[in-house]
């Protein structure tokens, strides 16, 4: 009679539904349908959607392009070990390399401008983090995932790696600077 | 070849054992409860170490023992557990010998070998990259090759639950349908050849890799393989604690299914769409459609979700059924305030119910949209999430299983039953809060398998907010409490089956039964009309109604909440 022994009934899927199961089931398969429809809508009402442009790159081919843009950006650097802050025009490919334990170089964008950021890792998978707006992205190595991004205020942030890359992975952290677009 | 007929009936119970199934149920649940035992511990360090104020193990030793808490856990401890719990479901719910009992035992000394291999290889140091082993990352070939001996030693015991099955139906131990307890059982072994079949395809190569046979394995190639081995290994868990919460709904209340169609086509949804959600790990990742990414996370359109949802109303409806015919039939609740709430073996299996649904579920949806995993990814709230699934609800579902085992099985009475009292309460409770307080840190931002919120030692450290820091501290508090109740369990049981004290039964003798041993089908009935005049409004249980709409508002706000919060963010394309 109960779960554990053989249904009483040998035909028991002839046993007519209780009128509580039949409602729940209608109500949560609409509810399922609401969450299945979310998806598609915020593709076509919301802001917030991850990228699906993603490219095969080498370490050599990515590095390259970050370094052309190191060059030709560069308006300051930080810490000890010098890293270079970039300064990139609005609307422009910007590249952040992900390795063994940093990223680089170190980004400053300016509030409300679009940009083309391209992300891949040299070396293991790492995570790309950023605090405190909390936008979480894996970053693959030879996968050059190119996200277009609008930072929507001023101030300083943090990119940290959220996907366990080894012993130091607790130090890999960088900034990412919004200022206020330059005016003229 | 002499078959093993020899039976025995428990005579409290009424169950019937076949004995060498009885040995190898026995012992594969005490495998787990040592690997339960050994991961435990594990859990204390890592908890002590996350723990901000505390920060106990040095990073190499963090890294180490999550590594092992991860798989002793995840892998050894459900997944000796769930063998016993198909062996117990194919023989003894079948009045039914083992098939094969040999090969039952090979698979369980190869699971013994793999689960060992595998924990030497973390314990020597070189192999912590964690229970996902993702590549690049590479771990000692030991690793790879421990998991997959434990893998073939699972397969192997699965096919022996699937030839028990056979020999039931052959030998015509009993009447009609499997009981639904089987059922379900049946369903997270066909989950678990699945599961197990991906495993192979890309732990193998890994295997090779790691000794230098193959050269290379793409990165995002082995995240999406490795899922379909790595979620879909939870869904066996899913469809064996759901199993697991009828069996208890039957041994405790004596509760029958709503209905049999519904359980049973609910535990076939599992089958049909749960592997799909594996696809939930790679919303973040580069190189997948988003076509692909909706189709597979909302698994098809939700229709496994549908089927947990199904479950969640039906297990404790079969219970207020039960409940309202024994008389207990005023008002909403009477039923639920009338249950026996001393008992382990329900307040485990009732918490375990509440706390998959209410926080692993609607969080594990969160998780599993496609935009919304944007703002959770490899989060703190990830582990807070799957916590509160295998935590609380397989783990806690088993526990309370084993109270019912210890005297039916093992023969022995519980060694402190004041204690099993409060365990699954103090257990249940604390990994609930474990849960919720992981998730508030990762809605803050805390990143998960992280040894450091501090960024010691960092160029450039984020700060972290006095919150995130305060989410972290309770979370560890309460993970304190958790493996204080985990430690409660092992005492008990470890207790209780070594030392405990014996039920004798007089005349006790093992029967040799006949073939074709079940009685003789009964004329069919007809299909009855319904549950009789219980309940009220038309509703046989409209207690459970009104939780499950409780649970529905939840899920909804809770749903919009994250949208809202979403919309806040940067926008992206």
């Amino acid at each position: 009679m109960s779960a554990i022994q053989p249904p009483a009934e040998r035909i028991w899927w002839k046993q007519p539904l209780d009128r509580v199961e039949g409602t729940w089931i209608v109500i949560a398969f609409a509810w399922c349908l609401v969450m299945f429809f979310m998806m598609p809508y915020w593709h076509v009402y919301g802001k917030q959607n991850l990228s699906n442009e993603a490219y095969r790159s080498s370490p050599e081919a990515f590095l390259a392009k970050a370094q052309a843009m190191v060059d030709k950006h560069t308006v300051r650097t930080v810490t000890d070990q010098q890293i270079p802050v970039v300064h990139p025009v609005p609307g422009s490919d910007v590249y952040l390399v992900a390795r063994l334990w940093s990223f680089w170089p170190v980004l400053e964008l300016e509030e409300g401008q679009t940009y083309r950021l391209h992300i891949m890792s040299t070396d293991w998978l790492h995570g790309f983090s950023l605090q405190p707006e909390n936008i979480n992205i894996q970053i693959h190595p030879g996968y050059e995932h190119v996200v277009t991004m609008t930072p929507t205020k001023e101030g300083t942030y943090s990119i940290i790696c959220n996907e366990y890359c080894g012993i130091n992975h607790h130090t890999m952290a960088t900034k990412l600077y919004v200022v206020k677009p330059k005016k003229g | 070849m002499a078959v093993n007929r020899n039976f025995r009936t428990c005579p409290s119970t009424g169950l019937v054992y076949h004995e060498p199934a009885e040995k190898l149920i026995r012992w594969n649940a005490v495998a787990g409860v040592v690997s339960l035992l050994v991961g435990g511990v594990l859990a204390l360090l890592v908890t002590l170490t996350r723990w901000p104020a505390v920060k106990l193990l040095p990073p190499d030793w963090f890294y180490l023992v999550l590594t092992a808490h991860g798989l002793d856990m995840l892998v050894f401890w459900i997944i000796f557990f769930e063998i016993a719990v198909l062996y117990f479901a194919a023989s003894t719910l079948l009045k039914c010998r083992l098939a094969t009992p040999k090969v039952a035992w090979v698979a369980f000394w190869l699971m013994i070998v793999g689960a060992i291999t595998n924990n030497i290889a973390v314990f020597k140091g070189d192999s912590s990259v964690m229970f996902t082993s993702y590549v690049p990352m590479g771990a000692h070939p030991l690793f790879y090759l421990g998991l997959i001996l434990f893998a073939v030693g699972a397969l192997i015991a699965c096919f022996v639950f699937f030839g028990t099955l056979v020999v039931g139906k052959a030998e015509k131990t009993y009447n009609g349908s499997v009981p639904l307890v089987t059922f379900g059982a049946v369903t997270a072994a066909i989950i678990a050849v699945f599961t197990i079949a991906a495993g192979a395809i890309i732990l193998i190569p890994t295997f090779l890799w790691s000794v230098g046979l193959v050269s290379h394995i793409d990165s995002l190639m082995y995240r999406t393989v490795w899922w379909a081995f790595g979620h879909s290994s939870q869904q066996i868990n899913v469809a064996a604690h759901v199993s697991v919460w009828y069996a208890i709904a039957a041994i405790v209340f004596g509760a029958k299914p709503m209905s049999e169609k519904v359980s049973r086509a609910a535990f076939v949804l599992y089958i049909l769409f749960l592997q799909l959600a594996s696809a939930h790990h790679l919303l973040a990742d580069p190189g997948l459609t988003s076509n692909w990414k909706i189709f597979n996370t909302s698994y098809a359109m939700y229709l496994a979700v549908l089927a947990s949802m199904v479950h969640g109303l039906t297990v404790p409806g079969a219970i207020e059924v039960a409940q309202r015919q024994k008389g207990f039939n005023k008002g909403l609740f009477e039923w639920l305030r009338k249950a026996p709430w001393g008992n382990p073996c329900f307040s485990g299996m009732f918490m375990s119910l509440i706390g998959f649904g209410f926080l692993g579920g609607i969080s594990g949806v969160m998780m599993g949209t496609e935009q919304l995993n944007l703002i959770i990814h490899n989060t703190i709230y990830v582990p807070g999430h799957f916590h509160a699934t295998v935590v609380v609800g397989t783990t806690l579902a088993f526990m309370a299983l084993t109270y019912f085992l210890i005297p039916t099985l093992f023969r022995r009475e519980l060694m402190f039953p004041g204690m099993a009292k409060w365990q699954t309460y103090i257990y249940g409770l604390g990994m609930m809060g474990f849960s919720v307080f992981m998730m508030g840190a990762g809605t803050l931002g805390v990143p998960r398998r992280h040894w450091d919120m501090a960024f010691s030692g960092a160029l450039m450290p984020h700060e972290f907010p006095g919150t995130a820091y305060l989410m972290m501290g309770l979370m560890a508090v309460s993970g304190v409490l958790a493996t204080v109740g985990g430690a409660m369990y092992l005492i008990n049981t470890v207790g209780s089956v070594f030392f405990g004290r014996k039920i004798q039964t007089p005349d006790f003798k093992r029967v040799p039964v006949r073939e074709g041993m079940a009685p003789p089908p009964v004329p069919a009935v007809p299909a009855p009309a319904g549950h009789g005049t219980i309940g009220m409004g038309g509703f046989v249980a409209p207690g459970t109604f009104v939780l499950a709409m409780v649970f529905l508002t939840s899920f909804v706000l809770y749903y919009f909440v994250n949208w809202k919060y979403l919309s806040t963010v940067w926008p992206l394309q």
